[in-house]
């Protein structure tokens, strides 16, 4: 099965679209710092690119990739949903 | 791996990938002399800007440091400096240029006039091209090169692909004995924690920090929002979210080196150091690559994401890029593709492989894309307005 995203960081909740992924798809990720290869089914579709979610976030919780704190979500998120700026924001500006 | 390339050495022992014969204009009014002699003199490049009258204190010094490191780079052979007035500051610009031991010229208008300045000019420039075009490269080694690294129009491909690619490059180029620069302040928002804790020393993590903050005071000061402009509408495109998650894609361009200076906007990056320098830089692209332009760096690394076309006219730009579609819809900009990293079909340590072949092969006189394209993007970076 072709990898369909990647995930940096072991800890990382979210991981990138290596290629397009369709909504309902069960796609595998390859965490990289690990060699390890994890599925997600994808409740959106998620661009090449685009982030998905890899477990259930709070509304409110930090979003980690690269093992780092991303930002902070402004909606509860589903595994498998798209996460962008309509769900992620930055704790910074 | 061939670790040598042919260069030019200079007079000061610096070594240049290019040959360039510059006609730089001190100011703004002397753009149209400097042009129409660059348009007489082929084998001369003129340097158009926008600045250069009435400016003053911190912002005046490093317009100077600019200029006068544009023409000291070692990828210029010679230079001709043309300023309205043939005093003060033309001369200051020239002599600074001309301790490297270049040839350098040095003309004002002011009591000539655009045609006869244009001539006289004209006439020094061929004789420098002449001179210049008999100019032998030899064999230099990959220390000899100082090399930045800045991205631009990032997007999530950059942090997976791209970006690390420099990261292991730049471990090599250091490694084998090269001087390394890379920047971008404001870019840094969200990964500064992980740069600072790369500084060598508790001076240098003091010394980086406070140019950080400056620049988040800044925008306080401005009361800027710069949701909106950080990300890009290009970065947010590509996937990119948040100011932290760009920040932390743009670090991996760092590898895993310590950094061993940090430098003011425009400062010279030694040579042959085998060492990472900051320097505080602009993310913006055609600004932060004239800052490394001016400050020695003789080829600049650029991984981008969605396609970012920005050249310099004495620094060749090497463009990487692991997006797919980038790869398709951009070719003509691109010099390395790396998206097989995405379909694992190409390991970072062979895309940073890649990426070493077309240093050398840069070094060696291939002209990159945006040198072919004609990008030619030379800003001055400006601190606040003249008098």
């Amino acid at each position: 099965m072709a990898v369909k995203f990647f995930v940096h960081h072991e800890k990382d909740t979210v991981g990138v679209a290596v290629a397009d992924i369709k909504a309902g798809e069960t796609a595998t990720g390859w965490v990289m710092d690990t060699d390890n290869e994890i599925t997600v089914t994808a409740i959106n579709d998620i661009p090449l690119g685009h982030k998905i979610a890899l477990c259930d976030i709070s509304a409110g919780d930090t979003v980690i990739k690269y093992g780092e704190s991303i930002g902070k979500t402004t909606q509860a998120v589903k595994k498998g949903e798209h996460v962008h700026i309509h769900n992620l924001k930055t704790a910074r500006w | 791996m061939t670790l040598k390339f042919m260069g030019y050495r200079r007079e000061n022992g610096r070594v240049g990938v290019r040959n360039h014969v510059v006609i730089l204009p001190l100011d703004d009014i002397s753009n149209a002399c400097a042009e129409a002699v660059a348009n007489n003199v082929k084998g001369t490049i003129a340097l158009p800007h926008h600045f250069g009258r009435l400016q003053f204190g911190r912002d005046l010094e490093l317009f100077f440091r600019q200029l006068i490191g544009i023409g000291s780079n070692p990828n210029v052979a010679a230079c001709v400096v043309i300023g309205i007035e043939s005093s003060h500051w033309t001369t200051r610009v020239a002599e600074g240029i001309a301790k490297t031991g270049k040839p350098v010229a040095m003309f004002g208008i002011e009591r000539y006039g655009d045609f006869n300045t244009i001539e006289r000019a004209s006439r020094k420039a061929k004789e420098f091209v002449h001179w210049a075009s008999e100019l032998q490269r030899e064999e230099c080694e990959i220390a000899d090169l100082v090399v930045s690294v800045k991205c631009g129009e990032s997007d999530t491909t950059s942090g997976l692909a791209a970006n690390p690619t420099v990261g292991k490059v730049v471990e090599r180029l250091t490694a084998a004995g090269a001087s390394c620069s890379f920047g971008e302040t404001t870019e840094l928002t969200g990964g500064e924690h992980i740069v600072a804790a790369r500084m060598r020393t508790p001076e240098l993590r003091d010394k980086f920090m406070a140019l950080f903050n400056d620049y988040q005071a800044l925008i306080m000061r401005e009361e800027a929002d710069l949701l909106g402009s950080q990300p890009t509408q290009g970065n947010i495109i590509g996937g990119l979210t948040t100011i932290e998650e760009k920040a932390l894609g743009n670090i991996q361009k760092i590898g895993n080196c310590m950094v061993d200076g940090v430098l003011e906007s425009a400062e010279y990056i030694p040579p042959r150091t085998g060492k990472l320098w900051f320097m505080d830089t602009s993310s913006a692209a055609a600004e932060a690559v004239t800052l490394w332009a001016a400050g020695g760096a003789v080829i600049h690394l650029f991984p981008t994401g969605q396609g970012n076309v920005v050249g310099n006219p004495i620094v060749p730009v090497i463009k990487l890029t692991a997006n797919p579609i980038t790869v398709s819809t951009m070719s003509e900009h691109i010099d390395v593709d790396v998206s097989g990293v995405l379909r694992r079909e190409l390991t970072l340590d062979q895309a940073a492989d890649k990426l070493m072949d077309m240093i050398i092969r840069t070094a060696n006189g291939r002209l990159t894309s945006a040198e072919v394209l004609g990008h030619r993007e030379f800003v001055i970076n400006k601190l606040y307005r003249s008098a």
